[in-house]
């Protein structure tokens, strides 16, 4: 039985203008495992804490029921005062007398009627309270960013800088991502190689970084602060130590038809590689699919060149086992594919290309050195026309489209058309748009310049066709402002393609037990809060694999991000909330219901043996709740249907006890 | 109330939701008669969520839609245009209180011009 | 014979995050509403499992309202969303347990909002009277 103190507040007259306290607290003396019950001016006073600390000693109390004002507000206050007197923080109630009772009562009656209810439901409660300490956990000085684009190396950066050891893993065979093809930026048109590249260098020379490229998640497991990931570091059969970034290799390789994908395609490379100049780790790679050595095992002639003989046929794939104690998700985004918009014939004409194409188009370093030549037959384009939403806002194709803004593309359209009048006057260029939309700081007036200097034709109207005829595509688009229908013969058709989540980042997420929403970008813990953290504790976010965004939104969440781990890799402890679910191993009967419904992936399975009759051991498989990963929201304890689950603090007992009291 | 009355109809006949538009035009721009049309398809989906049926009925545009179904097929919204100017001829038809031709006068109209698809189209909209 | 008020008796589940503070923003507004509603606070709309509101009714209550955060707010991210779905299949079973639907509700109180907290209150009270007292599932055993 536990031997209860009652301590009723007057809180000035807040309370006791309208709460009888000394009838509340004479009634609460009368209450099952009450012994003291007393009433003071000022519970949350110096004094009043004393009173508290005073009493505890003095009646051998195990448990504090305190009427006062919410316990939002000094719930912490009285279990720091329990927790002085030497009683378990987790043994105080709080009967919310001033919010709830007092302050929306006028009559006196009333009030203490509903005080003294809501006194017994507290004391009610404090009888099946239990002590509960809050479990702590190590926490491993490392983290992980999964994603060498902008995002990726800015976190690692940040988190590197604050002292910190950071790995990124990066699946292609250079750090950059999609910034790296990128031309220029919006919207100050700086190029964005001349502000990426340095950040690429800073992240590889960084003493706290390490760069596993051309290399993948394999397996994650552990919880925060206690991660234990393989990385799979696939076989580039050069190697990193040796290789010097000569490119005599790449020179010499007699397979040159292999499509670049750093140019998307639109030129070949030699099947060894390195994807362009200012790559990091400025290695050469072996393309497998097509090395004619690896494949038929007659060539070799990168071999005989590579003065320093880091050419090496038989490289394995290696596994790379690292504990962390933080991981941020970093993969980012792809256009979608436009081989499903017949209608735009993307797939009939190589004069149809998509706004990223355009990118590497206009880039010194692009196919073309940067001369805006048309992909079919290299001449210069005269009538140039930009479809924007093109599978953006799209919500009747789930198929082809996706329901979501892009974000970026009226951005980078507007920007990619002021770049051709800029330097082709004698192009047209028409955009075709649904909506402008350019929130961002100096956004609209960068739309407004392409529009009012450069003289770009910006149609509200959508295109509905595209027809290759001879040289040209024919476009039919409307004008809706006219309420006509017109008719483009164009030389040029840049689709503005939508944007979605990196094709690996479902079976990232599932490793992770981060949740995804249906367009498979992850889901932050609070939308509005917590914006860069997943609900899953110790995963974080950064960039647009959380949803579309720019390049300056990028870097600033990609900072956040990193602020986050930062916060989390300085502590030598992780203290947890005890208030989480534990599972009776004796009363679950392992039907997994409670990890459905787990939004932190807090609940696994174990086999654990219990004993049987006649000193046999059966073996079953039981509920385990991680008490570092768990919330404590309560979800789990009402799908579970043997009642196994309960939360502790506010267990099924606990409520039941409430409810009783107050009905009673 | 009229109108009301008539948005209510259009909507429940045709089953399409033009406030699911976002007025992108696709539509317009892929309408392959629309210069026959007084009225585009962009117009008719915000005519009708604007309950403003009345000069719909009495337009030569709706007899002018051929029902490729094109507006139907690009809409990245799924309004479904061409489902509307239907429930819209159809109720034209309704109010005149079905005054339909008889099967002997057809031939004594036909005209040479008239495209293959108008029949077509007959045929679509009374097998869905 | 005394003709004796009728009061009845309301349970209210509030989630600590979004309704248990939106509550507190009531009393600090001084927005009033019935005392007969006594608030019992959870981590989540989610903890409430559909055996406290039946133990509730068996033991007289006349009304329960589960109050939790907006769908898209909820503190643990989905929570709210499980109680919506649980709560509609246990409301469903109610007119086979003989007691009316009306007695309980599920709402969605913000920390911001206070005068809907109240409001809801004034409400829902409001319905419970003119519905009278339960009568149906109290357990009579309960009554001493």
């Amino acid at each position: 039985m536990q031997r209860i103190g009652v301590f009723v507040c007057w809180c000035g007259s807040n309370i006791a203008g309208t709460v009888d306290v000394k009838a509340v607290a004479a009634a609460l003396k009368n209450e099952p495992g009450v012994v003291f019950s007393t009433d003071y001016q000022y519970m949350c006073s110096q004094a009043g804490q004393n009173l508290i600390k005073d009493s505890v000693r003095e009646h051998k109390l195990t448990g504090i029921v305190v009427c006062s004002c919410s316990p939002r507000m000094h719930e912490v206050t009285f279990r720091k005062s329990a927790a002085a007197a030497g009683i378990n923080p987790y043994m105080v109630e709080i009967a919310n007398i001033r919010e709830q009772c007092s302050w929306v009562h006028k009559e006196m009656p009333v009030g203490t009627e509903k005080a003294i209810i809501l006194g017994k439901a507290a004391v009610a409660k404090v009888n099946l309270n239990a002590p509960l300490t809050p479990g702590e956990s190590p926490v491993t000085k490392r983290a992980l960013v999964i994603g060498g684009g902008i995002a990726g190396i800015q976190t690692a950066l940040d988190i590197a800088d604050a002292g910190f050891k950071v790995d990124i893993v990066e699946k292609k065979a250079t750090i950059g991502g999609k910034m790296a093809q990128l031309d220029k930026t919006f919207p100050t048109l700086d190029c964005a190689a001349c502000i990426l590249t340095p950040k690429m260098v800073d992240v590889a020379q960084h003493d706290n970084v390490r760069i596993f490229s051309y290399s993948d998640v394999e397996e994650v497991k552990g919880f925060v602060g206690n991660f234990t990931v393989k990385i799979r570091k696939r076989a580039r059969y050069v190697d990193e130590e040796k290789c010097t970034g000569c490119g005599a290799c790449v020179e010499k390789c007699p397979q040159r038809k292999v499509p670049n994908e750093f140019n998307l395609g639109m030129d070949n490379r030699k099947a060894i590689y390195i994807p362009f100049a200012q790559a990091v780790p400025k290695v050469a790679t072996i393309d497998p699919n097509y090395c004619t050595m690896l494949k038929t095992g007659k060539c070799g002639v990168c071999s005989k060149f590579c003065e320093v003989g880091a050419i090496d046929y038989k490289q394995k794939d290696q596994i790379i086992e690292e504990k962390y104690g933080a991981i941020v998700v970093a993969t980012g985004f792809n256009p979608i594919s436009m081989d499903k918009f017949d209608e735009y014939a993307y797939s009939q004409s190589k004069d149809v290309i998509t706004s990223l194409e355009f990118e590497r188009l206009t880039n010194a370093a692009g196919p073309t050195a940067g001369k805006l030549l048309r992909p079919s037959d290299g001449k210069h384009p005269e009538k140039i026309v930009f479809v924007q939403c093109v599978g953006s806002r799209c919500a009747a194709h789930a198929e082809k489209g996706k329901e979501y803004c892009s974000k970026i593309c009226c951005m980078y359209t507007a920007k990619h058309a002021m770049l051709i009048r800029d330097k082709y006057p004698d192009t047209e260029v028409y955009v075709f748009y649904i909506d402008v939309r350019t929130p961002g700081k100096n956004f609209d007036e960068f739309q407004r310049r392409a529009v009012e200097e450069y003289g770009v034709h910006y149609v509200k109207g959508m295109v509905g066709k595209i027809t290759p005829e001879g040289d040209k595509l024919k476009v039919r688009a409307s004008d809706l402002i006219a309420n006509k229908q017109i008719n483009i013969d164009a030389d040029l058709v840049v689709l503005a393609a939508a944007i979605e989540p990196d094709k690996s980042a479902r079976s990232l997420a599932t490793m992770l037990t981060a949740s995804m929403d249906t367009n498979d970008f992850f889901t932050e813990a609070h939308p509005k809060l917590r914006p860069v953290e997943s609900p899953t504790a110790g995963v974080f976010l950064s960039g647009t694999c959380q949803g579309p965004k720019d390049i300056p939104e990028t870097v600033s969440q990609a900072g956040a991000a990193a602020a986050k781990v930062i916060g989390l890799l300085a502590k030598d402890k992780l203290t947890g909330n005890p208030c989480v679910a534990s599972s009776d191993p004796l009363m679950c009967n392992g039907c997994s219901s409670c990890e459905r419904v787990c939004p932190y992936g807090a609940i696994t399975y174990e086999d654990k043996e219990f004993p049987g009759p006649n000193r046999t051991v059966k073996i079953r498989r039981v509920a385990v709740v991680n008490p570092a990963v768990c919330q404590g929201c309560g979800a789990c304890t009402v799908a579970c249907p043997s009642g196994a689950m309960d939360l502790n603090g506010f267990k099924n007992m606990q409520i039941m006890a409430e409810v009783d009291a107050i009905c009673k | 109330m009229e109108n009301k009355n008539f948005k209510d109809e259009i909507i429940r006949i045709s089953g399409v939701n033009p406030k699911k538009c976002m007025k992108c035009g696709k539509c317009t721009a892929t309408c392959p008669s629309f210069d026959e049309m007084e009225y585009h398809p962009h117009q008719f989906v915000y005519m009708v969520e604007s309950g403003d049926i009345e000069p719909l009925l009495n337009s030569a545009s709706i007899y002018k839609c051929l029902s490729c179904f094109a507006c139907v097929e690009r809409c990245p919204r799924g309004v479904e245009p061409a489902k509307l100017v239907e429930a819209v001829r159809l109720c034209a038809i309704r109010k005149q209180g079905g005054n339909h031709l008889k099967a002997d006068a057809i031939p004594a109209l036909l005209d040479e011009d008239m495209p293959q698809q108008a029949l077509v189209s007959a045929f679509r909209k009374y097998t869905r | 014979m005394q003709v004796k008020e009728y009061k009845p008796l309301i349970v209210a589940f509030c989630c600590n995050w979004c309704s248990y503070a939106g509550a507190d923003l009531a009393g600090n507004n001084r927005l009033s509403y019935p005392a007969e509603v006594k608030i019992i606070k959870v981590p989540c709309s989610c903890r409430v499992n559909p055996m406290f509101i039946l133990r509730a009714f068996q033991r007289g209550a006349d009304g329960v309202i589960i109050c939790g955060c907006h769908p898209g707010d909820c503190h643990y991210t989905s929570g709210n969303y499980y109680t919506r779905r649980r709560m509609a299949a246990l409301f469903s079973m109610f007119d086979y347990l003989g007691i009316e639907k009306e007695r309980t509700r599920v709402e969605w109180v913000s920390a911001a909002e206070g005068a809907k907290f109240a409001a809801t209150m004034n409400d829902f009270v409001e319905k419970v009277v003119s519905l009278g007292e339960n009568k149906r599932l109290e357990d009579l055993r309960c009554k001493k």
